[in-house]
């Protein structure tokens, strides 16, 4: 009948709920889990949830950043030391949802969401996973492919500080300033004497979880960023993408758009 | 199941049990008696059940009721000052900022909940705090002017 | 700011204006600032119950079993409300001033005729209660092969979506397929023409998306009466409807609304209130159903898809000397208003312009999308897009302003129309002039001294129906909102005017209701045909 609602206070406690209990999830920001609830999702039976504080936790040191998976997108655009994450933060949702949704809870969005997980996607993260007896890190592409088989609950995330000016991200919708994505694309472009060298490029909602453009960014390796140094890598932009048809746009629309969004993020001036 | 739940709504203290899993749309409307807070989808994507918790905007139908144990809820319901209208209030009604009126309690809390921290926005910064609102009559454009008159006319009351 | 423009017929109004062009307050304003306007859903009873409703996955299935035992044993469930439970299980909304067949069912029985069509109800003490216990319900379907596009529905050998007019359109007066206009000769309008162009235009149904979902709250009163409180538009139109369906008599009905959370023609469909009354009788206790933001989308009424196809013959010097217009409306599985937007479609073809060779033929087409509705200007909205889209692309074929090629086109008052109504009160030509005058928009000399009340005449339409004079003959003026002025000598018709009775002052009164009709509606002469002379 009602959903069941099981509060640990420490994160490992919840992770075993979650891994014990079929109909169990854990509720991050609630702004997928609840909407389920309210639609009396047979599946749900039970919300686990933690008071740990440590969730939400941000770490930010010389090099290397660490986001709990509780931190909200607020929260981080709180953090002028998190500046060239803002424009993915701040593309989730609007302010009150901002408020709620978390770091945890985009990593598990199902596409055409997951603005924030195809960010971190771009920043090689590592993801943190909570339950067992110890503590497991796992690349997040790994991750991604990971995440519809295997019941996890992940802590954290962590990514080295990308160089100043060499994030950057796009978001493509059709409700401004908020809607759910077309297609994002984040990309690190790291440069070494005018030319590109170890570019990460990953695309959200161009498939069933963010994945990386590997092919374009082979293509790009060596070249400048400009008009005739990208074209290779726009001419492969769509390898390696699998888009569907939602409610947002067609698989075709998406395919069609996708390098043209890339050529302007590649072209475009370094985001803050 | 029901879950005791205690907050503050609009600076009164508010016991109520809830269904075990409610959201906390339906515990103001249905347990609370808070009918001001309207909803629009019960999917946390229309805005129209924003409420302010602890001072930030939060979409209600989306919100884990017992969640909110302890903590200091707002709804339009408390935007009066006694006798007298909210500033936002006001410019609402002289800017014809609402017409069916059914996103208005959300849209007058989202922009509260800007007012709140920042008396002097931009434009800009409008458009962005009520961007988590949807509004099917107006177009929009009366309700960021009001919230900028509002934020005029409260910073010449308090100059 | 709004600006009024009264040196623009000024010699046909009284002025005396107090309150028109004065800013007033929303009489609702305050309410919905404050969050104390009452709409439907602000409204707490006692064990109140909940009803949600079991919905076809399929655009066309017949039903062949339907086994809620389980459904009826879940925890919380109060009542299963089925087909047999309705009293009167067929209705079509405008059967309250006797147009159109019954056609559509409260609850499906055998046949399912558009995804989200509904089949079942479950009163329970929650929503969450219903929604598990609906999750119960076992219903086996056989697939049926489906339409969705107009022109399919009604090619030959089409699959036949609605029992009631079972080849896919409406029926007319009981024997048309479609509402017909014809003025003068199109075909000779095209060979005489310089330019013949024609477009397709379409559109895809749209939703209204209103913030507030349909809903209504039944409450059992006293002596068999029912309050109700409803999201509706239409009051008194639901009610009718609603007391139908229930075979109650209306008196013991008592509607509440009016604070409505967004309707745009979205609630006119009366979608909850038969079945929440219904709920109401069976349990007797108060019952609320509620459209969640999915079943808005999905089972609320869209404003119906139109296909429209616009031929045109346009002289080079900008005459437009033929308009052939077919027109669909996509009324969805069912009649509800598609029946009357074509009426209103056909009444606004040719559009605001004089046109000597006018023919359309506007078909009300069934398919298997939900039962379009009323949005916005329906029956005219999609048809001006059509239109207007049209002239901008003749202006250009030809070589012309686009705004000036409109106001040469334009009626002027005297004109004859293609429905042989003469044109009055026209005035196309000074709004696009003052357009023009805002944008800056240049506008050649004689297009700023136009006027829409020089040079009509009932036989620069070509076909002038001889019987009716045109305005220059009327001796006195007419009830005071028709307005009559003399014409300029020079832009008189060229042949004398017949003798003509004198106009009457008063309309005539309205002709007896036909033998059989139970409401005692009055005929409204644009659904029945016939014309007030």
């Amino acid at each position: 009948m009602s959903v069941q609602v099981r509060t640990f206070a420490r994160l490992a406690e919840a992770a075993s709920a979650i891994s014990s209990e079929r109909g169990a999830r854990f509720l991050g920001g609630g702004t997928l889990l609840m909407r389920a609830v309210n639609e009396a999702d047979p599946a749900i039976q039970t919300i686990v949830r933690t008071t740990d504080s440590n969730l939400s936790h941000i770490a930010v040191s010389s090099g290397r950043i660490e986001l709990g998976a509780g931190a909200t997108m607020a929260a981080i655009l709180a953090e002028r030391e998190l500046a060239f994450l803002h424009p993915a933060a701040r593309a989730v949702g609007g302010p009150a949802i901002r408020q709620a949704a978390t770091v945890g809870g985009n990593l598990f969005a199902p596409s055409p969401y997951g603005d924030l997980a195809t960010a971190l996607l771009a920043l090689d993260a590592t993801v943190m996973l909570a339950g067992g007896f110890a503590q497991r890190e796992v690349p997040i592409d790994e991750f991604f492919g990971r995440r519809e088989r295997e019941p996890s609950l992940v802590s954290a995330v962590a990514f080295k500080r990308p160089a100043a000016g060499a994030f950057r991200f796009l978001k493509v919708t059709r409700v401004h300033p908020k809607g759910i994505s077309v297609l994002c694309i984040a990309a690190q472009l790291p440069v070494t004497s005018g030319r590109i060298a170890g570019a990460r490029i990953a695309y959200g909602a161009m498939g069933p979880t963010p994945l990386r453009a590997k092919t374009a960014e082979r293509a790009l390796e060596g070249r400048a960023l400009d008009v005739a140094g990208i074209n290779p890598a726009l001419a492969v932009a769509g390898e390696g993408t699998n888009p569907t048809d939602d409610a947002i746009a067609s698989a075709w629309w998406r395919r069609e758009i996708l390098p043209v969004h890339l050529r302007r993020l590649l072209l475009s001036v370094g985001q803050e | 199941m029901k879950t005791p739940i205690r907050f503050h709504l609009n600076g009164e203290e508010v016991a109520t049990f809830a269904e075990s899993g409610a959201n906390l749309l339906d515990v103001l409307r249905e347990s609370v008696g808070d009918l001001s807070v309207k909803g629009g989808c019960w999917q946390g994507t229309c805005g129209t059940c924003t409420v302010l918790i602890d001072g930030a905007p939060r979409v209600a139908c989306v919100t884990l009721a017992e969640t909110c144990d302890g903590r200091a809820i707002e709804t339009v319901a408390g935007l009066r000052r006694g006798a007298d209208l909210h500033p936002l209030q006001t410019a609402f009604i002289d800017g014809f900022a609402a017409q069916c009126g059914y996103c208005t309690p959300g849209m007058l809390m989202a922009a509260k909940a800007l007012l709140d921290r920042n008396p002097t926005p931009t434009r800009e910064e409008v458009v962005d705090a009520i961007a988590g609102n949807l509004c099917r009559c107006t177009g929009y454009e009366p309700i960021i002017e009001a919230v900028l008159a509002a934020a005029r006319s409260d910073n010449r009351r308090r100059a | 700011m709004l600006e009024l423009r009264k040196d623009i017929f000024a010699d046909e109004r009284d002025d005396n204006l107090k309150e028109i062009g004065q800013p007033t307050e929303r009489q609702d304003i305050l309410g919905h600032v404050t969050g104390t306007s009452a709409f439907y859903d602000d409204h707490r009873f006692a064990n109140l119950l909940h009803l949600k409703v079991l919905r076809s996955p399929h655009a066309h299935a017949r039903i062949r079993s339907v086994d809620d035992s389980a459904a009826a044993r879940a925890p919380g469930v109060k009542r299963i409300i089925r087909a047999a439970d309705v009293p009167v299980n067929l209705n079509t909304l405008l059967s309250l001033i006797q147009f159109g067949k019954d056609d559509e069912p409260s609850l499906a029985t055998d046949v399912v005729r558009y995804k989200g069509e509904p089949i079942l109800g479950i009163v329970a003490t929650s929503e969450r209660a219903s929604l598990e216990a609906l999750a119960q319900v076992r219903v086996s379907y056989d697939p049926l092969p489906a339409v969705f596009d107009v022109e399919e529905a009604l090619k030959p050998g089409a699959v036949s979506v609605n029992a009631t007019y079972p080849k896919n359109t409406f029926e007319y007066y009981g024997k048309y397929d479609h509402q017909k206009l014809r003025f003068g000769d199109v075909e000779a309008g095209f060979a005489q023409a310089d330019v013949v162009l024609e477009e397709r235009y379409q559109m895809s149904p749209i939703e209204h998306a209103p913030t507030e979902t349909n809903g209504s709250i039944a409450v059992p009163d006293t002596n068999g009466r029912f309050v109700v409180y409803t999201s509706t538009q239409a009051l008194f139109f639901s009610l009718d409807t609603a007391a139908k369906i229930n075979a109650m008599q209306s008196n013991q009905l008592h509607f509440i609304g009016g604070t409505v959370g967004g309707g745009f023609g979205g609630k006119v469909d009366t979608l909850t209130e038969p079945l929440a009354i219904l709920a109401a009788r069976l349990t007797g206790a108060a019952v609320r159903y509620r459209l969640s933001r999915h079943e808005e989308m999905q089972f609320g009424a869209p404003r119906g898809a139109e296909r429209i196809y616009v031929k045109d013959g346009v002289m080079n010097d900008g005459r437009i000397v033929a308009r052939k217009v077919r027109a669909y409306f996509d009324s969805g599985a069912y009649t509800r208003l598609s029946s009357y937007a074509a009426v209103k479609c056909a009444a606004h073809i040719p559009g605001p312009y004089t046109i000597p060779n006018v023919h359309a033929d506007v078909y009300c087409v069934f398919t298997n999308r939900t039962p379009a509705t009323a949005m916005r200007g329906f029956g005219v909205t999609a048809l001006d897009f059509a239109l207007e889209c049209q002239m901008d692309k003749l202006a250009t074929a030809i070589g012309m302003d686009p705004l000036e090629f409109r106001m040469l086109n334009a009626y002027r008052d005297g004109d004859m129309k293609a429905h042989r109504r003469e044109a009055k009160n026209c005035a196309l030509i000074e709004c696009a002039q003052v357009a023009a005058q805002k944008a800056n928009w240049p506008l050649r000399e004689e297009f700023r001294r136009m006027s829409s009340r020089q040079g009509g005449t009932p036989t620069r339409a070509g076909t002038a129906d001889r019987s009716r004079a045109p305005a220059a003959a009327a001796a006195a003026p007419s009830a005071p909102q028709r307005v009559t002025y003399e014409q300029p000598a020079a832009a008189a018709a060229t042949r004398p005017a017949p003798a003509v009775p004198p106009r009457q002052t008063t309309p005539p009164p309205p002709a007896p209701p036909p033998p059989g009709s139970t409401h005692g509606a009055p005929r409204f002469s644009s659904v029945f045909g016939t014309r007030r002379r």
